[in-house]
């Protein structure tokens, strides 16, 4: 097992480095030259050269990724900006002033509150549905259930978002104005303001997992261990209970962790629907105003989330599942 | 009283093609220690026969009776059904990998099924469990009741599943087709096993299988079974020394024979498919492939008949009794 993470993380840090290299280059491939955006109208050239220099552009290609990997000081802030140096500042934004990093961490709460907060709500509204649809399958509750689904999944997120504000704050007044509140300032406050956007998220999510469990407990019930627990006289209870949850939910948590480990790289539209300045809202931002160091930047750091969690899945799935521990 | 006996049992599935006749009209008694081999080819509903004893055919609707003890199975509450199964009667089936929960440690499933049933520790559950993988021969019963299912073999899996079987010490076990999946040499060994524990602990046995061969040894009593329908009963000699029905010839006569005298000898096989259970063959189900097809046969159903002085040997055949007798003797016996 420990050599199956060593393995792992060896991965983890070349594709890393691939995608490294790809967001680097995205910055010779976007329109526009930084440089020029730095500065302000009616530049003169020579000011525009000294910003060239400042920014490393008039180096060598290899030399600017090298300095995106392991930077200088490129600023004067006393903070290298590469990505390898510690800490690792995902680059430097001239627009906001700050490392990259610090403008992503400064967002960061709001994000993993909206993806805290709607995995909790998608758990237990699709989960239980799930399961109450495979237990008498193609009866009423079976079909309600996949309509359901069916609306969660073809209901586009911003619509959602924006039909719920509409509804619940427009008309009704009974959700607040689309703001983020921090948690420590007003918890009550902060699950009030985030709670649409969970809805939001949530329901869409909560369909896939609703088919998913459906579909796992229906193929589960059919395996010949079922009809073993049931030929050993258990209780019906303990038939569905252990040995069909069991294997039914064990490749939720492998879903779970991967949907969390995305929207952590920001959940684009919920996040401008609802006002809420997360990574996904600085990206809009970053991308509208070509600030290429943010965006890199934060492709970088959602990548990384996201290989991180398929690698704690990975980790999770063999603590589950018996079988692939010894393979 | 009979252990077990089984009266008229019919099972049928609703499919979008048609319904299933998947069993149509069976009859068997079981006595206490008694052996009673059902041999068919694949879909002639044995094992429904079987688990829809134990109400475990899922969507089938079953008709008939079958007294356990003298109480009817079929009509008995959910509550009533499950303090049978596996205490009073067991079932084990044919590939245990698949059988075993693949999440869950071997032992723990034992355990499981001891605890289902009776009040003890879970300490006394799990050293019950240790002591019956030592009694059906698996090596290191106290390090092997951690270990989970994939990571035994084949032969020895099977015996872990004969012993949860037989935790409970039931009066019957029901073994479908125990030893199809296993290699000839390890089912030599789970027949073996399986005949010791017999003799132990005084269980009465239905094994099912499409092996005549497998049923050799072990079975008191032998049902042949074709298209759903139970074609021929006899006790296991006149089975396969004065057999009564052209299919059980077929399936004696295909049995490969193995020694120097007969290298070159081609496979003898029963022509022809089983059928779709759906749309039977009109009159005996077996007309399409016997050699001795009559008129009469394609016409009208056979009813199962003595097959001579032995009131108890039951054949369900339109060829006459001498016919029989002498289609046997002359013909198929010499080349068995």
């Amino acid at each position: 097992m420990v050599r199956y993470i060593i393995r792992r993380l060896i991965w983890v840090v070349i594709l890393l480095f691939a995608i490294s290299v790809l967001t680097f280059s995205m910055f010779f491939l976007l329109p526009g030259d930084p440089a020029q955006q730095s500065v302000p109208k009616g530049a003169t050239p020579e000011t525009l050269a000294q910003v060239r220099h400042r920014m490393g552009l008039d180096q060598p290609v290899y030399r600017q990724y090298l300095n995106f990997l392991h930077g200088p000081d490129l600023v004067g802030n006393d903070k290298p900006s590469g990505v390898l140096n510690w800490p690792p500042n995902l680059g430097y934004s001239f627009r906001n002033e700050q490392p990259v990093l610090d403008t992503i961490l400064d967002r960061l709460p709001v994000t993993a509150s909206l993806a805290i907060g709607a995995a909790f709500f998608w758990l237990i509204i699709g989960i239980p549905i799930g399961i109450l649809a495979a237990l008498r399958p193609r009866s009423l509750r079976d079909r309600a259930a996949m309509g359901f689904a069916l609306f969660g999944v073809s209901m586009p997120v911003f619509l959602l978002g924006i039909g719920l504000l509409y509804i619940f704050y427009f008309k009704l007044r009974w959700a607040p104005a689309p703001s983020y509140v921090p948690f420590w300032e007003n918890p009550l406050s902060w699950a009030n303001h985030l709670f649409l956007a969970w809805l939001t998220i949530a329901l869409g999510t909560a369909a896939l997992y609703t088919r998913m469990v459906r579909g796992n407990m229906m193929e589960v019930a059919g395996e010949d261990y079922v009809r073993t627990a049931r030929a050993k006289g258990l209780t019906e209870r303990r038939v569905v209970g252990k040995h069909i949850l069991r294997s039914s939910l064990t490749p939720v948590v492998t879903m779970l962790g991967l949907d969390i480990g995305t929207l952590l790289g920001g959940a684009i539209v919920t996040e401008r629907v609802f006002g809420l300045p997360g990574v996904g809202a600085t990206t809009i931002s970053a991308i509208a105003e070509s600030d290429l160091p943010v965006i890199q930047g934060v492709v970088l750091f959602a990548a990384f989330f996201v290989i991180m969690f398929n690698l704690i899945v990975d980790v999770v799935y063999a603590a589950l599942d018996p079988r692939v521990r010894y393979s | 009283m009979a252990l077990l006996e089984v009266t008229d049992l019919r099972v049928q599935f609703r499919t979008d093609d048609g319904i299933v006749k998947a069993v149509d009209g069976v009859n068997f008694s079981l006595d206490r220690g008694q052996t009673l081999g059902i041999v068919g080819e694949s879909g002639s509903g044995k094992s429904v026969t079987c688990l829809s004893i134990m109400g475990l055919a899922r969507g089938g609707r079953v008709g008939g009776q079958a007294l356990f003890q003298g109480k009817d199975l079929l009509k008995m509450h959910a509550d009533e059904l499950r303090a049978v199964r596996g205490k009073q009667i067991a079932m084990i089936f044919q590939d245990p990998l698949s059988s075993l929960h693949p999440f869950y440690k071997v032992g723990a499933q034992i355990v499981e099924m001891i605890l289902a049933h009776e009040k003890m520790s879970k300490k006394e559950a799990r050293d019950r469990a240790i002591d019956l993988l030592r009694l059906v021969g698996v090596p290191r019963p106290d390090r092997r009741v951690d270990d989970y299912p994939h990571q035994f073999s084949g032969g020895m899996r099977q015996r872990a599943m004969i012993a949860m079987a037989l935790a409970l010490d039931p009066a019957v076990l029901i073994a479908d087709e125990p030893t199809t999946a296993l290699d000839v040499t390890v089912q030599a060994q789970v027949l073996d096993l399986i005949e010791r524990l017999q003799h132990e602990f005084g269980t009465a046995i239905i094994m099912i299988t499409h092996d005549l061969g497998v049923v050799a040894d072990i079975a008191d009593d032998v049902l042949v079974m074709y298209g759903g329908k139970p074609i021929e009963i006899a006790d296991r000699r006149s089975v396969y020394y004065q057999p009564h029905h052209p299919y059980t010839w077929g399936l004696l006569q295909s049995i490969p024979s193995v020694g120097a005298e007969h290298t070159g000898e081609k496979l003898r096989a029963i022509k022809g498919m089983p059928p779709s259970l759906i749309h039977l063959p009109t009159g005996c189900s077996f007309h399409p492939r016997c050699p001795y097809v009559m008129d009469v046969c394609k016409k009208e159903e056979p009813h199962l008949l003595p097959a001579g002085d032995n009131g108890a040997h039951l054949s369900a055949c339109h060829l006459s009794i001498d016919e029989k007798q002498r289609i046997w003797q002359q013909e198929v016996a010499p080349t068995r």
